[in-house]
């Protein structure tokens, strides 16, 4: 069976976005990080563990009457740094967008360190997360210098 | 450069810079030569934590160059404690000062604090953090003991886990091509993190547990101050105490031109009858506080250190 059939599964959408070429697994991450927790967003549509012939297994995301921007985009890179964005207007693709992710992740994540001075909700300057390496991912505080493992980003999503 | 957050704010050259400026400044800072280079500034004082020494060391500096100093005073007593934000006291104490000198309990309030700022920031110190300060004033002691930062054995003792005093220094000191013997207790051992920092930039390390071996090789001996509330129960801390302790005795195979230091305050960690020998440098490096932050406030404000000082009457 190929990638075509599974991906047939998932219905096609009128307006919108998908974000294809999610990490397997990583799908519900992806939307935690969009800021989208599917009660009070329009349609989402979600495959998992999706036979790839690039990556093995993949997540693949629809997101329906939505289309995301760059920016929003951008805070997906730390867990699918692949992946590949189409935005979705009257059925067929409208836009392709590149997942950036850029050597600073400001306010997309709290400092996980709990005696970090951007603790406690009060203070006024951006939460910025510097990307420290790539391979392997790590981040550190622009503050406080602590470095962020993903689990840490993403317990402290803002 | 706008503020002195970490070590990393300077570059070699302008470490070795601001030494040889601290230097030509010590007839100063001993006041035998009046000269009022930050005449009409004024620097604030900002602690957040008790510091006697740093505190006054940097107070001592600006008045020495004939600057004002302002103190935030008691920290109980200050609005710190009513919920005020670090960024509105910034803002507020931004506005009556040149440059200020901090040091706060949280990691990364100094990088904050510049961030929320227009005048430079000195920092002093936050939590576990950076202590750039001490680190100058560390370097200045080490070259006018040795000469030079080059190629020297550094073997430093007791408490590296939570002190920023020696992980600002091991950063600097891995620069210069230091040779770094860390020497801990396991519960106090340097962290991974900073360890593998200092391996990727080139740094040859050893760690022991062992003081006595390290004393015939040393260069510098860097004490640090364990303290009690470190450990769970009694015995073990006078356990590790005895065993990180320096006693005159015990220098007997030291290089003659091997030095002791130490931040200050100092518990049990070197014996009173160390201060004797030709070894003891922890004095004179607290003095040097004064010249290292003289130093590094010309430097934040703009001012330029005269190129020859003379020692009766200020500026040639
Ligand atoms: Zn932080």
């Amino acid at each position: 069976m190929s990638t075509e059939s599974h991906m047939r599964r998932v219905t096609a959408i009128n307006n919108g976005t998908v974000i294809d070429h999610i990490p397997a697994g990583c799908a519900i991450t992806v939307l935690k990080m969009l800021g989208i927790d599917g009660r009070r967003s329009t349609p989402i549509t979600l495959a998992m563990n999706v036979p790839s012939k690039k990556m093995g297994g993949k997540d693949v995301v629809k997101i329906e009457d939505r289309e995301i921007t760059q920016s929003e985009l951008d805070r997906v890179a730390l867990v699918a740094p692949e992946a590949s964005v189409s935005i979705i207007r009257a059925y067929s693709v409208a836009e392709k967008l590149v997942v950036n992710l850029g050597l600073e992740i400001t306010g997309v994540a709290r400092c996980c360190f709990s005696n970090c001075a951007t603790w406690g909700d009060r203070e006024p300057l951006p939460h910025r997360l510097k990307v420290h390496s790539i391979e392997p991912l790590e981040l550190r505080c622009h503050y406080c210098g602590r470095s962020q493992d993903m689990e840490a980003i993403i317990d402290n999503l803002l | 450069m706008a503020s002195l957050i970490t070590m990393d704010d300077l570059t070699n050259e302008e470490i070795i810079e601001v030494l040889d400026n601290a230097e030509r400044l010590l007839p100063v800072a001993r006041g035998e030569t009046h000269l009022p280079l930050l005449e009409g500034k004024i620097l604030g004082n900002l602690f957040f934590e008790p510091s006697t020494r740093t505190r006054m060391s940097f107070e001592t500096a600006m008045k020495r160059l004939g600057g004002e100093v302002v103190n935030l005073g008691d920290v109980k007593t200050s609005s710190v404690v009513k919920g005020e934000t670090l960024f509105d006291m910034i803002q507020m104490v931004d506005g009556y000062t040149d440059i200020i000198a901090m040091r706060h309990p949280r990691q990364g309030a100094a990088q904050y604090a510049s961030d929320s700022a227009r005048v430079p920031i000195l920092n002093g110190g936050d939590g576990a953090g950076h202590h750039p300060t001490q680190t100058m004033l560390d370097l200045f002691t080490i070259r006018q003991a040795h000469g030079t930062l080059e190629g020297l054995n550094v073997a430093l003792v007791g408490d590296l886990r939570f002190g920023r005093t020696v992980h600002s220094l091991s950063h600097a000191l891995v620069r210069f091509g230091c040779t770094l013997t860390f020497v801990s207790p396991e519960s106090l051992s340097m962290p991974d993190e900073i360890i593998s920092d200092l391996k990727k930039h080139g740094a040859d390390i050893t760690e022991t547990e062992n003081l006595r071996s390290v004393i015939p090789s040393a260069d510098v001996i860097y004490m640090t101050r364990i303290q009690k509330e470190r450990f769970p129960d009694e015995d073990e801390y006078a356990r590790v105490a005895g065993i990180f302790k320096l006693c005159a005795a015990d220098l007997s195979p030291a290089k003659g031109g091997m030095i002791v230091m130490h931040p200050l305050p100092r518990v049990n960690e070197i014996s009173p009858d160390v201060d004797n020998t030709k070894h003891a440098r922890y004095f004179e490096q607290a003095f040097n506080g004064v010249v290292a932050r003289m130093s590094l406030l010309c430097r934040l404000l703009n001012v330029e250190v005269p190129a020859i000082i003379s020692s009766n009457g200020g500026e040639n």
